[in-house]
């Protein structure tokens, strides 16, 4: 169990000497701490592996340094750190029964054999795989392998963390549901630092405490679910969280106003000195603006269709060239191919260059 | 539901194939199983036999029962003991072969070298390279102060055919091996180096599991070569000295063609084809059993 550090981290496949933009990890300083639960957010390709490799140490960082509790073990190998991973695909050991697959990380570091069962059989009730302990271990479901990966992940009581690479991408849907919530459960009841690894924004807010968004090779936001969704500090994290994710309209801002063609949006913050030569933007999400009857004080926009997702529905709009969703007030019925927009002034922000600008008040 | 047309025409498609197979196997199988039954004393003039000839090759204490008990007995030990080397030495080479790079390829050609010479000259090679007078190997072997002489020592004739023999085929396995290897997942490896397991340890828990399909190929493939083998024993040592080399093939051709002796070497032939066809049997049954194993799936945990 460790604080882990990253000090100025960087990964290039074509070298040190290659072009800083084409990194698959532009250097990066964070800490997680000692049993936090984060989750690696971001598309594909966007550097969250190469993250997760570079701290089990399968790959060798290019730049910088990762301290556990203040040492620098970057040039130490996988075995040495300390440090579980689960893979996207399951990996097991065919020959091996459930039990000795679990006991495999303890046993290869000679933990005593009696604390190796102890350890096995703890594991082992919490992901349910008690029954099984005694059988091959091929021969099982995908899911029932991923819990036995999961497993030998989790055996080792003095790992540094524990990291997931998409560990559920081969479950079906509904045993993701359950794991995921294993997952959580284990991690309350284990005490180990995890870093989880996902594109998918579901499984990343329901188990981590702190996201970690990426983009790029770059890190742009790290914060807690509540916080990606009421304050994404790149338009990225806008439109990457949520569904539908962030509008994002681009639009003049002087003051308390934006103006989208001409037409005006009160904000609840004053933003003044603008840089000029920025791309201004304004963002909100589609949770906070609702469609109403036009107005000569809304916001014109042409419907598309509209989304019954159920409990809310959202009408996907245009708003000249640009795409918009907004939310149905229940009841509500849209009537034409035009509607107004109402802003709830509080949920707008403002991007220049993509980043969140902070007004005063 | 409709009724299925019955059309007996269909027959004539398959009358080509079974024509073929007639003619190139099932007729002169018959041929032999004919002969078998038979007693000629030339002039192609024949005598019914029964099972006399089997009853005699498969007793011990005849002459023909003798022999054919003797050179069974040398063959197992043959496919043994180069089964009991080229596996394990195949999978080494295998195991210590470059993963990437130009190297990869130089070493696969090396490894085909072997096994594109044909087979007589195979055995011509190692018949002069093995020669005390003129032979590298024999010529510095004997300079060494080691009598070796394979005309005339019985273990200096049999290390001369296994050897001849593990350089031949150690690279089919190794080549087999190769293949299984690259088909392991890097996942595998990377999760082994977080379980903190030895060499040894990813030997026995992933590359040889994963290799359990391959090598049972390579052992079949291996296992009947060595059984049936002829050509290079033959051109090496001729059997000798004495009939200390003499496999099973190389007793029914001098039963054969050497005495002329039709309805025992038909007899022997049959037999030996049986036992090639029972081993064949019991590695096709373990091979689908295996393949089995892996696709059934028992339930969710």
């Amino acid at each position: 169990m460790a604080r882990i550090d990253l000090v100025d981290l960087a990964q290039s496949y074509s070298g040190n000497d290659a072009d800083p933009e084409s990194f698959a990890l532009k250097p990066i300083s964070m800490t997680w701490r000692q049993g936090g639960a984060y989750a690696l957010l971001g598309p594909s390709g966007c550097g969250k592996t190469t993250l997760l490799n570079l701290i089990s140490g399968i790959v060798t960082p290019t730049r910088g340094q990762i301290l556990f509790d203040g040492k620098d073990i970057t040039p130490l190998s996988t075995q040495k750190r300390n440090i579980a991973q689960v893979f996207q695909f399951p990996v097991i050991y065919d020959t091996m029964t459930v039990g000795e697959n679990l006991a495999f990380p303890l046993k290869n570091r000679g933990v005593p054999k009696a604390q190796i069962d102890a350890r096995v059989a703890e594991i082992s009730e919490l992901l349910d795989l008690t029954p099984y302990l005694g059988r091959k271990a091929t021969r099982l479901t995908p899911d029932a392998k991923q819990k036995i990966s999961l497993g030998r992940g989790l055996v080792r009581s003095d790992v540094a963390a524990v990291l997931f690479d998409e560990p559920l991408t081969v479950i079906d849907p509904a045993l993701k549901w359950e794991l995921r919530s294993k997952l959580k459960a284990l991690h309350r009841a284990l005490d180990l630092t995890m870093i989880y690894v996902t594109h998918d924004q579901t499984e990343a807010l329901t188990f981590a405490d702190t996201v970690v968004v990426m983009h790029d090779g770059r890190v742009v936001q790290s914060g807690t679910p509540q916080e990606l969704f009421d304050k994404p500090a790149h338009t990225f994290v806008g439109y990457f969280i949520g569904s539908p994710g962030m509008n994002i309209v681009p639009a003049e801002v002087s003051g308390r106003e934006a103006r989208i063609g001409g037409h005006v949006i009160a904000l609840q913050r004053s933003y003044d000195r603008m840089s000029a030569d920025a791309t201004i933007e304004i963002g909100i999400r589609p949770e906070f603006v609702h469609v109403a009857t036009p107005a000569p004080g809304l916001l014109q926009a042409q419907v598309e269709r509209v989304d019954d997702l159920g409990r809310i529905s959202f009408a996907r709009v245009r708003i000249g060239g640009v795409k918009f969703a907004a939310r149905v007030p229940q009841g509500f019925s849209i009537v034409g191919s035009e509607v107004g927009l109402v802003f709830d002034p509080g949920r707008v922000h403002v991007y220049a260059d993509s980043r969140l600008v902070e007004g005063t008040a | 539901m409709m009724d299925k047309t019955v059309n007996q025409k269909a027959w004539f498609l398959v009358l080509p194939v079974f024509l073929i197979v007639a003619f190139s196997a099932v007729l002169p199988l018959m041929t032999v199983v004919n002969y078998s039954v038979q007693d000629t004393f030339g002039n192609n003039q024949f005598f019914w036999n029964g099972v006399g000839w089997f009853k005699e090759l498969l007793d011990p204490s005849s002459d023909l029962g003798g022999r054919f008990y003797a050179s069974l007995a040398r063959n197992l030990a043959f496919s043994a003991i180069i089964l009991a080397i080229e596996v394990p030495l195949g999978i080494l080479v295998a195991l210590s072969m470059p993963r990437d790079g130009w190297r990869v390829a130089a070493c696969l050609v090396i490894l085909a070298l072997p096994l594109l010479i044909p087979w007589n000259v195979v055995g011509t090679i190692w018949q002069i390279f093995g020669r005390p007078d003129i032979g590298l190997l024999g010529y510095t072997l004997n300079h060494m102060g080691i009598d070796y002489n394979y005309v005339s020592n019985e273990f200096d004739a049999w290390a001369t055919v296994i050897v001849m023999d593990v350089w031949h085929w150690t690279s089919l396995v190794a080549l087999l091996c190769y293949a299984g290897l690259k088909s392991i997942p890097d996942a595998y490896y990377q999760a082994a180096q977080i379980d903190g397991a030895s060499r040894w340890a990813v030997f026995r828990a992933i590359q040889l599991p994963k290799l359990n399909r391959v090598l049972l190929i390579g052992v079949l493939l291996r296992f009947m070569d060595s059984f049936m083998i002829y050509t290079e024993p033959f051109v090496v040592t001729g059997g000798g000295p004495g009939n200390s080399t003499t496999f099973v093939s190389i007793e029914l051709v001098k039963i054969a063609l050497g005495q002329f002796d039709l309805g025992k070497a038909a007899a022997l032939s049959l037999v030996y084809n049986i036992i090639v066809l029972i081993v064949c049997w019991i590695f096709y049954t373990v091979m689908t059993n295996v393949g089995v194993d892996h696709t059934k799936r028992e339930g969710a945990v």
